[in-house]
């Protein structure tokens, strides 16, 4: 951990508190304030505005199917995260430099445009596969395939752009030397550059649960949203704030924002304090 | 630690690496990995992407003038790119200033300011439009009404792309090694120079890299914008906004037609941040 | 180490279980399940229709799943393949949209209520107490009154609204000239345009503006639950026509649930949201309207698509054409 006793930062402290003041009022004003906004709505009423949320059957059942469609993304995700890092930064090949970049494409497609995208490929009228799939039996478009799609459309990079980094960090200096003692590509894999980068893959993890647990844009265009079977909490809370019970809107969005700074408080806690990343 | 120019690596771009490259050509293994990772993001992102364009292209090349022709669809496409540009070069700024203090400042409570960076990642995006609205709208506590102007765009930007500069120049700063710049104190530079000199040029390759992520996600951003913004034609109108009324007038092609020019203007920003990127760490 | 294998062994066993949920998707049912797919405003309204329904023979053996949201979008998502066996939209093109499809008949007009499930007229909704005064369409073109309006390109209800305005002229004999000097300065008075009729509604109530256009089930719903404003039915105002029908293949019990709603019962829980019968249900009590035991006075003048603007197909393509539309024209230009 770079200690605070370098040149530059050894500053006057009135930089110093200058610096603390503009970022604290920064991220109090964007950040914080809404957060507690949100908070503050959901206890206006003690826990009863939970209460009555929670014994909504189609809340309940947005938030499950939320989780269950957020892990499902996440894990698929967080596989192609690793191996796509472990290829970009071990390997040689043509078109890695246009990969590396097309991979922060996802990040900047409008949900609308997310939406539309699947739904042009996999719906089963005229998409380009959907017909094909669907004479099969998989149905994607507005079933719950399509909602983890989509989800994994928005997830993509986060696990990738915080494994890149620390493989390049680490080097291959111990795969090679494990290598050259006879270890398989596996065993190099599991032993060697897995528990290198593994705070990184948990942090990138962590990062896109937190996305995917939110996502509204693109899932929305996607699922259909049959109350009690195809509706995901975000869409949900726009429809129970739309209807007058802002209260209920306000308490899903907290459980949903308390779930994914759980886990990030988690994994802060959890991690070794030596800066390792 | 190898008295290596380039003080960092890049973060999250693949760039020339420090160490020699090893077995850098494919074996099979990794080549079948290559296979399945490549099917995936295709059916995944460059089937659908492509989907997209082929839609727009139906028409041929009259579909994208006629797009462009529109008045409204221009000022929205300029008022988009134009504040994300905006809201990108502020966070360069706050970005590199925020990681700044979590690295090299210690105050009781760092750890909270931490956790809040992260938080335009958990909040749902149509939340924080309907929070936003509360609190810099009409009934803003603080009197400050944004709502139905051009910085309610310009808020709801910065709301979500605030964690992209702060997490990747925070890892660089954390491994930076203070030696270089002890090293340069001694030699009688000011503190502003060892900054401008030292520092900086180490972080501005993940600045960039931070920078073209900021920008795309500040293109693309609906949810929380499209309440407080009002979306009035040609002045608060943002591209997402037009994109949705071509499709519910059921022109998809058009719309799928400014989704391609949003593409090319996402591509065009990766890109040119990327080389930006490697020039400087040739230079460094 | 031994954690990473814990972390990975839980991660994965939530995926594989994630995963098994897929198929979790619709159970079997004794009776017959039909899918209705209607307009976000529906929603409450409907659920009440739909419990009613359930109590009776027809629909005794019947599970009712609704999906609700912009009618625009749910047209859309029905033609993409969303499966459907009635679908109950806010106006009469997002079902054309379908019928050319081939999803919905095209004699689904062919009824005794010409394919209509739902009626309602446009209202001008403003702060408590009404402030500004705001009770006649000229009052909207005052100079400092902000009008909010859903956004015709984005949202079809919208169109409702405007066609309300416009018709307003016409109505008190001006011509169609007339009628565009007027929507020139309600649009040089509009002070938000969301995405959607709820949209505006939220915007309205969170303080943009001083009288927001909507429809008069909307507003009374909201003052049912607990949202404080007032609403004035002007002088002359649309007749808002929500159609319904089934579709292609949809078994009977949807035609039996479509013939529920539009029965006396079914129309009379309609009224109790808000919605104004289409038959004859008697008196009425309806919380939330200006006079609860008379909601429904009836306005002066009553303008229809049909009648006034020469039906959908005809006011769609000369008001809302992307190009040519004369108010997609007037908008674009005062926003300049």
């Amino acid at each position: 951990m770079a200690s605070t006793s370098s040149a530059v930062g050894n500053g006057s402290p009135a930089v110093k508190w200058l610096l603390r003041v503009v970022v604290i009022g920064y991220l109090f004003l964007l950040v914080a304030w809404p957060t507690a906004y949100v908070v503050r709505h959901t206890f206006d009423d003690g826990l009863t505005g939970l209460r009555t949320a929670l014994s909504d059957p189609d809340v309940v059942h947005a938030l499950v199917l939320t989780v269950q469609v957020s892990v499902a993304a996440v894990v698929i995700n967080t596989l192609f995260g690793v191996g796509m890092s472990l290829l970009l930064v071990r390997h040689r090949f043509v078109g890695r430099r246009a990969l590396s970049a097309l991979i922060d494409l996802p990040l900047s497609v409008s949900p609308v445009v997310v939406g539309l995208a699947l739904v042009l490929v996999y719906n089963g009228r005229f998409g380009w596969f959907g017909p094909w799939l669907e004479a099969h039996g998989l149905q994607i478009v507005f079933a719950r395939p399509g909602m983890i799609l989509a989800t994994c459309f928005v997830i993509l990079p986060l696990v990738v752009r915080e494994v890149v980094p620390v493989l390049e960090e680490l080097g291959d200096d111990q795969e090679q030397a494990a290598r050259s003692l006879g270890a398989n590509a596996w065993q190099t894999f599991w032993r060697i550059t897995l528990p290198g980068v593994r705070w990184a893959v948990v942090y990138g993890v962590v990062l896109s649960l937190a996305r995917a647990l939110g996502e509204f844009g693109a899932i929305k265009v996607v699922a259909g949203n049959v109350g009690g079977e195809t509706q995901v909490a975000t869409v949900l809370v726009q429809q129970k704030y739309q209807n007058f019970e802002q209260q209920t809107a306000y308490s899903m969005a907290f459980l949903l924002v308390f779930a994914a700074v759980l886990c990030l408080v988690v994994v802060a806690l959890l991690r070794p304090k030596e800066g390792h990343r | 630690m190898s008295a290596t120019s380039a003080p960092a690596a890049l973060r999250g771009r693949v760039t020339r690496r420090r160490r020699p490259a090893a077995a850098g050509t494919l074996g099979t293994g990794s080549a079948l990995g290559l296979g399945i990772a490549m099917t995936w993001f295709s059916l995944l992102v460059l089937i659908p992407l492509s989907a997209v364009v082929v839609k727009a292209t139906g028409g041929g090349l009259s579909t994208f003038v006629d797009v462009l022709d529109n008045p409204q669809t221009r000022n929205a496409l300029q008022l988009t790119v134009l504040s994300s540009l905006a809201i990108t070069a502020l966070n360069v700024v706050m970005g590199t200033v925020i990681a700044w203090v979590l690295v090299r400042d210690r105050f009781w409570g760092k750890a909270v300011l931490d956790l809040v960076i992260d938080i335009p990642f958990a909040l749902p995006t149509i939340v924080a439009g309907l929070v936003l609205l509360a609190l810099y709208g009409p009934s803003s506590p603080l009197g400050i009404h944004v709502n139905n102007t051009r910085w309610a765009v310009l808020l709801a930007m910065a709301f979500v792309t605030l964690p992209f500069i702060v997490r990747t120049v925070q890892p660089v700063l954390e491994e930076l090694d203070t030696d270089v710049e002890d090293a340069a104190a001694s030699l009688g530079a000011g503190r502003a120079t060892t900054f401008r000199r030292v520092v900086l040029p180490a972080l501005v390759p993940a600045i960039c890299a931070g920078a073209a992520l900021s920008f795309a996600r500040g293109i693309s951003e609906y949810g929380a914008l499209v309440l407080i913004s009002g979306n009035l034609a040609n002045r608060t109108e943002v591209v997402s906004v037009r994109l949705f009324s071509f499709l519910e007038g059921g022109n998809t092609q058009s719309a799928a037609a400014v989704a391609t020019i949003m593409l090319l203007v996402a591509l065009v920003a990766i890109v040119v941040l990327d080389v930006v990127q490697r020039r400087v760490s040739h230079r460094g | 180490m031994n954690r990473t294998i814990k972390v990975a062994a839980a991660l994965s066993a939530a995926g594989v279980l994630a995963l098994t949920g897929c198929s979790g998707g619709s159970s079997a049912d004794t009776g017959a399940t039909i899918n209705v797919v209607g307009y976000s405003v529906l929603e409450q309204a409907n659920s009440e229709v739909i419990k009613a329904f359930e109590d009776t023979a027809a629909g005794k053996d019947v599970t009712i799943k609704g999906s609700y949201g912009a009618s625009g979008d749910q047209s859309r998502a029905v033609a993409a393949g969303q499966d459907a066996d009635e679908v109950h939209l806010s106006l009469e093109p997002d079902v054309t949209r379908l019928v050319d499809e081939g999803i919905v008949a095209k004699d689904w007009k062919d009824n005794a209520t010409k394919g209509i499930c739902t009626n309602s007229v446009v209202v001008m909704v403003v702060q408590k107490g009404n402030p500004k005064d705001i009770h006649t369409w000229a009052d909207l073109v005052k100079p400092g009154v902000g009008i909010v309006t859903p956004n015709p390109a984005s949202s079809g209800s919208a169109k409702w609204n405007l066609l309300a305005a416009y018709g307003s002229v016409l109505a008190d004999g001006g011509d169609d000239g007339a009628a565009q000097a007027y929507m020139k300065k309600f649009f040089g008075n509009v002070a938000a345009l969301p995405d959607s009729g709820r949209d505006a509604t939220t915007a309205f109530t969170s303080g943009t503006g001083d009288v927001l256009l909507s429809y008069e089930n909307e507003a009374i719903l909201a003052r049912q639950s607990g949202q404080d404003f007032d609403y004035v039915v002007p002088d002359s105002t649309l007749l808002i026509e929500n159609p319904c029908a089934v579709t292609e293949g949809a078994s009977k019990d949807a035609q039996a649930f479509l013939d529920f709603q539009k029965s006396k019962e079914g129309q009379k829980l309609y009224a109790q949201t808000g919605y104004r019968p289409l038959v004859d249900v008697g008196d009425v009590e309806v919380k939330g309207a200006n006079d609860p035991s008379s909601p429904f006075p009836q306005p002066q003048k009553l303008l229809t698509i049909d009648s006034n603007f020469g039906g959908w197909d005809a006011a769609n393509a000369k008001f809302f054409d992307e190009d040519n539309g004369i108010l997609t024209k007037i908008q674009a230009d005062t926003g300049q």
